[in-house]
């Protein structure tokens, strides 16, 4: 292959690339990317970055040396907008073209936004330019601020915004934040952390609508409350960035299909990270988007399906100076037990059982046994296919 | 200077976390003392929490993985080395002695 083409200049890209070259690749790489900026660690955005303890410059992947060494031709700034039906080639939005033998899909996921016009203090909080916005908002002093979505970067923000004193609610629509990744009993341990931690949360409510003239005043509950608000956090989820895809012979639902090594219908493009539905399930998760990119990378040069991988779901989240740190897959009809700690001292280990073996582990500050236990789990063996 | 702990209340494959400032993390591997910085190089996460193997001790938090003889990362996302520190036995007490006490900053 003399050109490969990775779109999307962010995490799993930036691995991808450096697989390209870690396997010996040397021809011309080339990384599009839509945001202007080199790429930079999305998880530290809600966390210590909102809240002032992380800056700028500890957000950045790759430093000069490894720029360099990676001999890179970025295209930052600009949105790939079509791939060719053979995936030969990738058509950018300011008319050029890029021929490839090979492409890299790693275009990621998007903030989920409401419908309705767009007022001043609604945010989303998926890039950097996102987390500046907020970052300078907040810094006007304390405010009121509704967080709507009570998941993990919903939570995370709610204690940022909490660890800079403003007036913190959280809004979620479904009994209890969490419910699907945690499941009843657990949902719980991790609601009460708002309380703990000075947060309002509700629940069981939706949003009716954001009310304001050009800034937003605050948010109107389904069920009629109205809280105000000077800034509102919108975490609905992230959307896979599959539309500039739309023209291609590609398999799009809910991502890129791909098969269980990362591989997409046509040999030649692989797709990794937030986008890619890799063997039927589709990750949103800061290991998954690092590890794809091996799998991914030695099938592309290979020309075929030669790996899979096997994946083990892991994610942490620090929220109101906890660390949840979770992995395995859990179904809904699994029973929890706590292995060691309890849930009041805000330490525990918790095992997710069924049928008498282990599907998932879920910790609150026990990093430790928690990495034994995720050590002993077993990676999924790939679906035949 | 700084004491441990007792030798033999740090067992082969255990690791105890100083509170200096910067804390500093102090691992049995194997029978060999070794002390390095606590906090990983990439972002907040306690390496005495870490997972032992050998001469190696893997992040919590993201698997970066660290030579404790050297404090070098040996795979990512860490790409920095965390300090390393000397150790001391004496009379069957574990002593750290921190580099920058000892006049060699880095
Ligand atoms: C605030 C926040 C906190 C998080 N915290 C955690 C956490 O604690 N733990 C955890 O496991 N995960 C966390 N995540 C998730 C993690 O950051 C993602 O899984 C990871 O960023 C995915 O990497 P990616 O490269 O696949 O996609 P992305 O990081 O989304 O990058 C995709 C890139 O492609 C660009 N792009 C999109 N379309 C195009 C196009 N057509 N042309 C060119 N470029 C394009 C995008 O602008 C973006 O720069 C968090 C995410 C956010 C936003
Ligand atoms: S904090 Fe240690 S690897 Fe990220």
């Amino acid at each position: 292959m003399r050109t490969i083409t990775v779109v999307g200049a962010s995490l799993a890209g930036l691995y991808a690339a450096r697989e390209l070259r870690a396997r010996g690749y040397d021809g011309r790489l080339v990384i599009i990317g839509d945001e202007p900026h080199p790429p930079y660690d999305r998880p530290p955005l809600s966390k210590d970055f909102l809240s002032g303890k992380a800056g700028e410059d500890q957000l950045a992947l790759c430093d000069d040396e490894e720029t360099d060494e990676l001999a890179v031709e970025w295209l930052l700034g600009v949105r790939a907008r079509g791939l060719d039906a053979r995936g030969r080639s990738v058509l950018l939005e300011d008319g050029r073209t890029v021929v490839s033998d090979g492409v890299v899909i790693a275009t990621g996921a998007s903030a989920r936004r409401l419908p309705g016009p767009s007022l001043a203090g609604v945010h989303t909080l998926r890039t950097l330019d996102d987390a500046r916005a907020l970052r300078t908002e907040l810094a006007a002093g304390p405010q009121r601020v509704v967080v709507i979505g009570g998941g993990f970067i919903g939570a995370e923000t709610a204690s940022s915004c909490v660890a800079l004193g403003h007036d913190v609610t959280v809004v979620e629509a479904a009994p209890l934040p969490l419910l699907p990744q945690l499941g009843p009993d657990m949902a719980a341990v991790c609601a009460a952390l708002h309380a703990r931690g000075g947060a309002e949360l509700v629940t069981g409510t939706g949003v009716a609508a954001l009310y304001g003239d050009a800034s937003v005043r605050g948010v109107e509950l389904a069920d009629g409350r109205l809280l105000p608000a000077d800034v509102v956090v919108v975490g609905i989820g992230a959307a896979p960035n599959t539309a500039w895809l739309a023209g291609s012979t590609l398999a799009l639902d809910d991502g890129v299909l791909c098969d269980d090594g990362c591989v997409t219908g046509l040999a030649q493009v692989v797709a990794v990270g937030d986008v890619a539905r890799v063997g039927a399930v589709r990750a949103e998760h800061w290991t998954s988007a690092t590890e794809q990119p091996r799998v991914a990378v030695g099938n592309l040069l290979a020309g075929r399906t030669a790996e899979t991988v096997r994946p083990l779901p892991y994610f942490w989240s620090d929220q109101y100076g906890s660390r949840i740190q979770f992995a395995g897959r859990r179904r809904h009809d699994d029973t929890v037990r706590i292995l060691e700690g309890s849930t009041e001292e805000g330490s525990f280990l918790a095992a997710y059982e069924r049928e008498g073996h282990t599907t998932a582990v879920l910790a609150v500050n026990r990093p430790r046994p928690f990495t034994r236990m995720r050590r002993g789990l077993p990676a999924a063996v790939p679906a035949a296919a | 200077m700084i004491p441990v702990c007792r030798l033999e209340d740090l067992p082969a494959g255990e690791s105890v976390r100083v509170e200096t400032t910067p804390p500093v993390a102090v691992f049995n591997a194997d029978g060999e003392i070794f002390a390095i910085d606590d906090t990983c190089s990439h972002q907040d996460a306690s390496l005495s929490e870490g997972w032992l193997e050998g001469c190696l001790v893997e992040c919590p938090l993201h698997a970066a993985s660290f030579d404790l003889r050297t404090g070098l990362p040996t795979c990512l996302p860490a790409r920095r080395a965390v300090r390393t520190h000397r150790v001391s036995v004496d009379d069957g007490t574990i002593h750290v002695h921190l580099v920058a006490e000892e006049g060699s900053a880095a």
